[in-house]
């Protein structure tokens, strides 16, 4: 009988008539709450994980702590040009792998193979980046190309499976990592691949003509290390890209259409098929994109190895989903997340507290973000019916 | 027993839902509240069973004030409720989902399905129920699974029976025996609230009517010397005419022709079988027959979602047979879905983007590899207007608005571009008596325009209303072709039934006969 309630909960908005803009600051506000919630409670874990001061009450030192270790945070994301710079590098490759889970979600497909995808840019990338001679923006470009095609089709794969046997992406998603995972520890053992005089997996070096410009070159000073590279401006573009994309292109609206009611796509004429496809080749690509822009703009040292997608993959949903899919909300997701990397070093050095904490912060954004029932029942905000997360999930059912 | 409602006002943020209702129900007698979407009932509902609270008012039972704060509550009081959404379990016997969440128990709680067994089949002999406690609950048609949600009721000892929409689901013989089974109940002393838009049902089987808008009690009406027409207009606020005006129909050239369509499922069962008819330009051709006949596949492979096994199907005398959805709707094929939540909107977008759903692929809506919003949202807001659309903006969400309003969408989304042919299934499926009556009255322009319709829909009586021919579909096969002219609703009832053979196709085929 309890089922009851999901049946009728929707009775009164029959008449209620939620302009679009409410709906959308709400999620938004929802998101913000989340990321405060999370920051009150790791500020307790903070606060209790300084045992000696726990064991003689001292609550003016607990709080002292507290407050050192969000200052060192804060500084060391955003308090320097150093600061600037690593945020900035780390927000790179999140933000355009991001768009490629958020480019799938949005298309009611679950991407977990951006890790994959990113691999099979970044391996395109480094080869076209050592194997050919070229002038310096033409070679730059080649190689840019060559990862988002890479990831594409390594995506597109994932469609075309989906589209032609049902097989789940989720499932094909996470074994093309391994595949991708495997294929690279191959190839970079390969003869054509592996860096002279070395034995482990590890590419030749890029060619200078290859690479991406630095930011802040008006910092160019040698006891600074600036990190950062034009792979943010990408980034950047690719946002607007994906912006004009969902708002404004018929793809998009295809897209939208086929992740919010696959029936009503089929209904209106749209191929299922296509769309499949074309949604995972998009993904793919941005994730190629962030595989070639880590290694074309130095941050692996101009080389490909096996882990050059680090823990991106996964993270990625999790910006995606911090950023409710939305163009702007993905790419503050993933500065945001980019900051906490940043300053994560620099907390650990000034105060203490262990790095690890980062990670426990990211991880309760993401809780309070993916559970947004539980957010409105902290701060006891009535449920609008306007969940912009809902369909995130969407693609776990299909 | 005696249920009384005293001054119940429930809000909601920016509506009133229900504003200062009273209502009373008597053991043995049957209330009938009837009212439009959105005009309160189900809000109320929830309140007598313990899913809201009041922000103002009473329940009252047997005179003692009582507060539920839960379902558990009402059942206690001996308030039973049938949704019209059934909540059972389909892989679990009768007796199982009866007695689901109240199981009679031996020591140490080991299931007495025997107990459950014996008092199904005591509930289902005193209240005529003809009900299998062993019966698998997946088996049973829709009629009977109902009638499991009411032995569910009374196994747990309900005073008061609340039907929410409960006809909705039958077809006009389940509908019968429903109100066979509503009269037992009421020679046992329940009292029984009907919540129902179908005003023709609540004048059948009421004792006394309550009509709700915009969440008052606007009046109370006796079944006796209520008509139809008096009811609709106190529901909608102002005279609705129930009746569709149209002119004499003159077919003119074949628009759409089938011939032999044979359309099989995945496992090769024919749905539709062997079917042939005409929609010729100037008529409404209606397609009666009881959910589940083949219309559902008949309409799909008319517009291309489904692949018909044999047969062909033709536009203005051109093959479209194996043509795609999209070429379909180019030519001029207009579809308004019977499914509009599942198929015909996306609930979650704005007016203007459901405006573009099936022409988004073509001038003026897009250009190129961009869509033209700034056109779009232009052409929204001219057809918000032209079929007075009841919405804030052409920007709100269309999930919000309600069944009638949305459906308005789907309709001029359709028959609001240069078409050749419209089909239509359950175009008035949920939707409120004023939007019908909107819907209808378009649906005769558009023929009168040239544009010849297909209308399919299980209610009978919107067959009757609206066709020129009749089309009576059983079993796959179309059994009548009847002119709307020379038969009556009891003789295509027959058909729907499968009754009759079709012997008659033959012999009063309209137009010649090339119908076979």
């Amino acid at each position: 009988m309890t089922a009851a309630v999901v049946e009728h909960s929707s009775a009164p908005d029959d008449r209620s008539h939620d302009s679009h803009w409410v709906m959308r600051l709400s999620a938004l506000k929802l998101n913000a709450l989340a990321i405060l919630t999370a920051l009150v409670l790791g500020a307790v874990i903070v606060a209790i994980s300084d045992i000696d001061k726990l064991k003689h009450g001292e609550i003016g030192g607990m709080l002292t702590t507290v407050k050192d270790a969000y200052i060192a945070l804060g500084k060391g994301a955003f308090g320097s040009w150093r600061g600037w710079s690593e945020t900035i590098t780390a927000a790179t490759p999140l933000m355009l792998a991001g768009l490629s889970v958020a480019v799938a979600f949005k298309s009611g497909l679950f991407n977990i193979g951006a890790a994959g995808q990113m691999l099979a840019g970044g391996i395109a990338a480094v080869w076209i980046g050592f194997k050919f001679e070229l002038p310096a923006i033409l070679h730059v470009t080649v190689a840019l190309v060559a990862a988002i095609v890479a990831g594409g089709i390594w995506g597109g794969l994932v469609g075309l499976l989906k589209a032609r046997s049902g097989a789940h992406e989720v499932i094909t998603t996470i074994m093309l990592n391994y595949v991708a995972g495997g294929t690279a520890l191959w190839l970079l053992k390969t003869e054509a691949f592996r860096q002279p005089g070395r034995a482990d997996p590890i590419s030749r070096d890029i060619k200078s003509s290859a690479e991406l410009p630095k930011l802040f070159g008006f910092l160019d000073r040698s006891d600074l290390e600036i990190r950062a590279h034009t792979g943010f401006l990408l980034a950047i573009a690719a946002v607007a890209f994906f912006w004009w994309l969902m708002k404004k292109s018929k793809l998009g609206f295809e897209l939208r259409t086929y992740g919010a009611n696959a029936d009503a796509a089929r209904y209106a004429g749209m191929s299922p098929a296509r769309l499949t496809i074309g949604a995972m080749f998009l993904a793919g690509a941005f994730a190629g994109l962030a595989g070639g822009s880590e290694i074309l703009g130095g941050v692996t040292q101009g080389h490909a190895t096996t882990g050059l997608a680090g823990d991106v993959g996964f993270d990625a949903i999790a910006v995606a989903l911090l950023g409710a899919s939305s163009p702007l909300g993905t790419a503050f997701a993933a500065l945001l997340f980019g900051a906490i990397k940043a300053g994560g070093d620099k907390m650990q050095a000034d105060t203490g507290v262990p790095v690890d904490l980062v990670l426990v912060l990211r991880a309760l954004i993401v809780l309070f973000v993916a559970a947004p029932a539980l957010t409105r029942l902290i701060w006891r905000i009535r449920d609008r019916g306007g969940d912009s997360n809902a369909q995130v999930f969407r693609g776990w059912g299909g | 027993m005696e249920l009384e409602l005293r001054g119940i006002t429930k809000r909601f943020p920016g509506v009133v839902a229900n504003d200062d209702v009273n209502l009373t129900v008597h053991g043995g007698e049957v209330l009938a509240l009837v009212g439009e979407n959105g005009a309160g009932k189900s809000t109320l509902m929830n309140i007598l069973y313990g899913l809201y609270k009041a922000d103002e008012g009473e329940i009252l039972v047997d005179g003692q004030a009582v507060h539920f704060t839960s379902p558990r509550d009402a059942i206690d009081a001996g308030i039973g409720m049938v949704h019209q959404h059934f909540m059972l379990v389909p892989v679990f016997t009768v007796a199982e989902n009866v007695v689901l969440g109240v199981e009679p128990t031996l020591s140490l709680g080991r299931l007495d399905l025997a107990t459950a067994r014996r008092r199904v089949s005591e509930l289902s002999r005193e209240f005529g129920l003809h009900l299998d406690p062993d019966a698998m609950t997946e088996e049973l048609a829709v009629g009977i699974q109902q009638r499991i949600e009411i032995v569910k009721v009374l196994f747990r000892d309900a005073k008061v029976v609340v039907f929410d929409e409960p006809t909705a689901v039958l077809t006009p013989q389940e509908i019968e025996d429903f109100f066979r089974i509503v009269e037992t109940l009421t020679a046992a002393g329940c009292a029984v609230v009907f919540i129902t838009h179908k005003l023709k049902e609540a004048i059948r089987i009421a004792n006394r009517i309550v009509v709700l808008r915009r969440g008052k009690t606007v009046g109370e009406a006796d079944p006796k010397t209520v008509t139809q027409a008096e009811l609709a207009e106190m529901m909608v606020g102002r005279p609705v005419d129930l009746v569709v005006h149209k002119e004499v129909s003159n077919p003119g050239d074949v628009v759409l022709g089938v011939t032999d369509l044979t359309v099989l499922d995945a496992a090769g069962r024919a749905h539709v079988n062997g079917v042939s008819f005409e929609v010729r330009v100037g008529e409404i051709v209606g397609v009666a027959g009881i959910q589940g006949n083949g219309q559902s596949e008949l309409v799909e492979a008319l517009v291309g979602l489904r692949r018909p096994a044999a047969g062909n199907v033709t536009l203005n005398s051109r093959d479209i047979t194996h043509s795609s959805v999209r070429e379909r709707n180019a030519i001029g094929i207009a579809h308004i879905p019977e499914d509009r939540q599942r198929d015909g909107l996306v609930k979650d977008f704005t007016l203007t983007e459901n405006f573009a759903l099936t022409g988004y692929y073509a001038p003026p809506l897009s250009s190129g590899i961009n869509m033209n919003w700034d056109g779009a949202r232009t052409e929204a807001e001219r057809l918000v207007k032209a079929f007075d659309i009841r919405t804030p903006s052409t920007e709100a969400n269309t999930g919000k608005l309600s069944g009638g309003n949305q459906q308005k969408v789907i309709v001029a989304r359709e028959i609001s571009r240069p078409i050749k042919l419209a089909i239509a299934s359950q175009p008035t499926r949920g939707v409120d008596v004023g939007s019908i009556e909107y819907i209808h009255e378009r649906l005769v322009e558009l023929r009168d325009s040239g544009v010849p319709v297909l209308v399919v829909s299980t209610e009978l009586d919107e067959v009757m209303a609206l066709s020129d021919r009749v089309l009576v579909m059983f079993d796959g096969r179309i059994v009548a072709n009847l002119a709307r002219a020379d038969t009556n609703n009891a003789e295509v009832g027959l058909y729907m039934a499968g009754a009759k053979d079709d012997t008659k196709i033959v012999a009063e085929t309209p137009y010649g006969g090339s119908a076979s």
